[in-house]
């Protein structure tokens, strides 16, 4: 009886926004006379960051401080219409209405900051600062506050924009299966190492190494909060999940967190993550959405890693002990294939 | 530990941006680290009541009685509510889409048609008055043979599980009771191939498990109108689905979500938010209806279980020419999400590999159990197990390294994908190499020098010819249209007609060159 190490490997891609299509977003955003912006999404952030990453692009195609912009969200009376926070489409999607609408209100802000100036609009930039200056000659500014007042008070214009992002819907061909699913795909291969116990079917994660494209970080730590926890549920579904042990036997359903396992602090591993970003002509900045893929390659790279380590293919979610024991005693016991 | 590879596709990039691409605290960090994030069970209203809903034992049982009688006497209870009392008891969610016919009651009627499926709800001044008066509750039930494996759900003679499906699928365009993927032909391509290889794997369910249960608190508002908190992923999906079962324009609720303690997916469907606005609208109190941890584990809808078999074709050489799956989608007692999870699938065909010959045919299949619906990964992650579980074999079968052999098939730039589209912006190529850099594989110096961008195209992007099926009768187009306008029915918008495909070629020879032909499925080997 003994612990046998293993890797496997697999390699994914995957299809950015709702597939088919036909979901829009739509984006409002407006300054108040402080020129402190507002974008209005009825868009809902699950904990994956939506509001700071809508932010950082409002912010950005704005030309202003991130600071200067709040993202308020989840609200059908105040914000327009989004399909909803599914199928990783929340930074392309709901990104890219942002975009559209942060540009309208740049363009009306630059307007007004012309006519303050005394310039053509098109002569001037913005700083990321808070400043609208003329190109080439920095000197010849003024705050984004001041513009919002003169907008405000004096000129009678609205700093705001509206913005929506539809992919049309797409047909399916019925006898081919022919269709326009998606207008990107993110990409990613892992490397899983396990340690397989022959004596009682249990497979204990060692390190993982990853490599995924997403288009552009938009932000970085963010990315890795995504990457870090799916694997991590990569992990649990592999292992550990589901709340039909016996399937398609309904029986012995989980009612809780005592019967329904996870991995705890224990069972995860050290994880090795590089990003690669080849942006997305559609996506905004080239981002796609790290959001549902980043589970996915974890699974069969555990799956044939336990194959490299012990000889048996676990063809059947979750692999759990039982089944990881009685295919090893089924061939007789342990097969170690070449370590590699 | 995260590392960004700038070296790699910077050509395509500017890097030099000011807000985008750094590492920006989150906005709502401050609220979360200190716990004044709200969630929707943070708005404890004034006279709020609570709704619990008494759900089916059964699998599968026919409705003959339902006495409330003794329930309705019991203390603290305001209000119990029946099938008869939501006024469109029927709905499914993607009629909003005009995709599907209404299946799903929002309370059992004639019937429960899964273990735990909703029979009626109890409104009442605590979750305790509720539960008690739901043990008074009396059903007879007449118990129904029941079907929970997605292959004998499909066999002549299986109960019926949903009559608006009376064969157990759901059915796409109107004809088939699957989707279709051709492209190229594969029985060519397993005739031609040096080794076939052919698996059955199989995914259970898998429940999202969030930290907050599914669940919404409504109550009446000024002019009419209901406000309702909610922990959906989709606000709008919500409304417009509560706007339809509820049969009231949709302004005329005002639904504020925020903060979610984690979906996956599992709070697309809409669970609570109709019948505590129904609570509402017959009480005139708010009315909070949240699952329990049990109900959201074996009734709240999980990710469903896929069972797939793969048949595969490839030479000694490494290249994967044929590839044809089969796969069932168990959607439970109700269509929700799977059907659409279906075509997702069915489009991701056959992974980001370029093989000439794809055949697919992927079902959505009614069973006995609790409907399943979206989940990170939607109609993908099975898939990419199983075909990733694959790849390994078939590396493993012809002797070749794994990583190697998924660089070697690797879909590029140019090459045309089995959905007949080009494939643009790829970087699997680069992913691998990365990945095994970073894991100290060691790859061939040839290996290293290949790139998405290059040697795609050409004889890849070609279609091979694929041979026509006989088409079945088209049935009576039986779609229904909700839009979000409750505009009047449009007419069922069909697909242009495509031009045929050309006609088949001479059946190929049966392989005699001595190919290995190795199947789990029959459980057979031979050469």
């Amino acid at each position: 009886m003994a612990k046998h190490r293993g890797r496997g490997i697999a390699s994914i891609n995957y299809p950015i926004g709702m597939n088919l299509g036909g979901d829009p977003s739509q984006a409002l955003v407006h300054s108040n006379p402080s020129g402190k912006f507002t974008v209005s999404l009825s868009s809902i952030d699950l904990g994956q960051g939506m509001k700071s990453v809508t932010r950082q692009i409002c912010a950005e195609t704005l030309g202003v401080p991130v600071e200067d912009v709040y993202v308020d969200t989840a609200d059908s009376d105040t914000g327009p219409h989004c399909m909803g926070s599914f199928a990783s489409r929340g930074t392309h999607r709901v990104g890219n209405a942002v975009m559209a609408a942060a540009k309208e209100a740049r363009g009306v802000m630059m307007e007004a900051a012309a006519e303050e100036l005394e310039v053509n609009a098109a002569d001037l930039d913005t700083d990321g600062r808070g400043n609208i200056h003329v190109k080439g000659a920095p000197h010849r500014s003024i705050s984004t506050k001041d513009v919002a007042i003169a907008a405000q008070f004096k000129q009678g214009k609205t700093i705001s924009g509206r913005g929506i992002f539809l992919v049309p819907l797409s047909e399916v061909n019925p006898e081919t299966g022919e269709m326009s699913p998606a207008t990107c795909y993110a990409h990613a291969c892992l490397v899983a190492e396990v340690e397989v116990d022959d004596e009682t079917g249990e497979v204990a994660m060692v390190r993982m190494d990853s490599a995924y494209e997403l288009g552009r970080a938009l932000n970085p730590r963010l990315v890795e909060q995504q990457l870090v926890g799916g694997a991590w549920m990569g992990i649990s579904h592999a292992l550990f999940e589901t709340p039909e042990p016996y399937y398609p036997d309904p029986a012995h359903g989980p009612r809780d967190f005592v019967e329904y396992l996870m991995p705890g602090p224990g069972d995860i591993c050290p994880h090795d993550i590089a990003v690669l970003e080849r942006p997305a002509a559609d996506g905004p900045f080239g981002a796609k959405g790290p959001g549902e893929m980043c589970a996915n390659p974890v699974l069969p790279a555990v799956a044939n890693a336990i194959f490299n380590a012990v000889g048996v293919r676990m063809d059947e979610l979750p692999i759990t002990p039982e089944k990881v024991l009685r295919a090893i005693k089924a061939q007789g016991g342990a097969r170690p294939q070449a370590r590699r | 530990m995260l590392e960004l590879r700038k070296d790699i596709f910077a050509d395509e990039r500017d890097d030099n941006l000011k807000e985008i691409g750094k590492g920006t605290q989150r906005q709502d960090m401050l609220g979360h680290v200190t716990g004044t994030s709200t969630y929707f069970d943070d708005h404890k209203l004034q006279g709020m009541l609570h709704l619990k809903v008494l759900r089916s034992p059964h699998a599968h049982a026919r409705l003959r009685r339902i006495d409330t009688m003794e329930a309705e006497r019991s203390s603290g209870v305001r209000r119990i509510i029946r099938g008869a009392d939501v006024p469109r008891n029927l709905n499914t969610l993607l009629s909003l889409i005009n995709f599907g016919k209404d299946d799903e009651p929002s309370l059992a009627v004639d019937k429960v048609r899964y273990k735990g499926e909703p029979i009626v709800a109890i409104v009442a001044d605590s979750p305790r008055e509720a539960y008690e008066a739901m043990s008074k509750v009396r059903v007879d039930y007449e118990p129904l043979a029941a079907v929970f494996d997605v292959e004998e759900a499909l066999k002549p003679g299986a109960p019926v599980v949903n009559e608006v499906y009376p064969k157990n699928t759901f059915i796409y365009h109107d004809v088939y009771d699957h989707q279709k993927l051709r492209f190229g032909d594969v029985e060519r391509g397993f005739a031609e191939a040096d080794h076939v290889l052919e698996q059955r794997y199989q995914m259970s369910p898998i429940e999202h498990a969030p930290t907050e249960t599914n669940g919404s608190i409504a109550a009446p508002d000024t002019n009419g109108r209901y406000v309702v908190y909610t922990s959906t992923q989709a606000l709008f999906f919500s409304l417009d689905t509560c706007a339809k079962i509820l049969d009231v324009p949709s302004n005329t609720f005002h639904f504020i979500g925020g903060t979610v303690g984690g979906g996956f997916g599992g709070k697309v469907d809409t669970l609570t938010e109709p019948l505590a606005i129904l609570g509402a609208m017959l009480t005139g109190r708010p009315v909070r209806y949240q699952l329990g941890r049990e109900e959201e584990m074996q009734f709240g809808s999980p990710r469903g279980a896929e069972r797939i078999y793969i048949k595969d074709g490839v030479m000694r050489d490494g290249r994967i020419v044929a590839r044809k799956i089969r796969a069932y989608f168990d959607s439970g007692a109700y269509t929700r999400l799977s059907s659409y999870a279906v075509v997702k699938c069915v489009a991701h065909l056959p992974g980001p590999y370029t093989i000439p010959n794809v055949h697919g045919d992927v079902y959505c299949v009614f069973t006995n159990r609790t409907p399943a619906t979206a989940m990170r990964g939607f109609g993908v992650t099975a898939m990419d197990f199983a075909l990733e579980c694959q790849m390994d074999k078939l590396a493993h079968l012809i002797g070749i390294d794994p990583m190697e052999f998924r660089i070697l098939n690797a879909y590029r730039d140019g090459d045309m994908k089995a959905h007949r589209r080009e494939a643009k912006n790829t970087a699997l190529i680069e992913c691998v190499q990365v990945a095994a850099e970073k894991a100290k594989w060691p790859l061939r110096e040839e290996v290293k020098r290949m790139s998405s961008r290059k040697d795609g195209g050409g004889s890849r992007a070609a279609i091979s010819p694929t041979p026509r099926e006989p088409e079945p009768q088209r049935a009576v187009a039986s779609q229904q249209r909700t839009t979000y306008d409750r505009a009047p029915p449009a007419p069922i918008h069909e697909p242009p007609p495509t031009a045929p495909p050309p006609p088949p070629r001479p059946q190929a020879p049966s392989p005699s060159h001595g190919a290995t032909r190795f199947s789990s499925v029959f459980g057979t080997r031979r050469r």
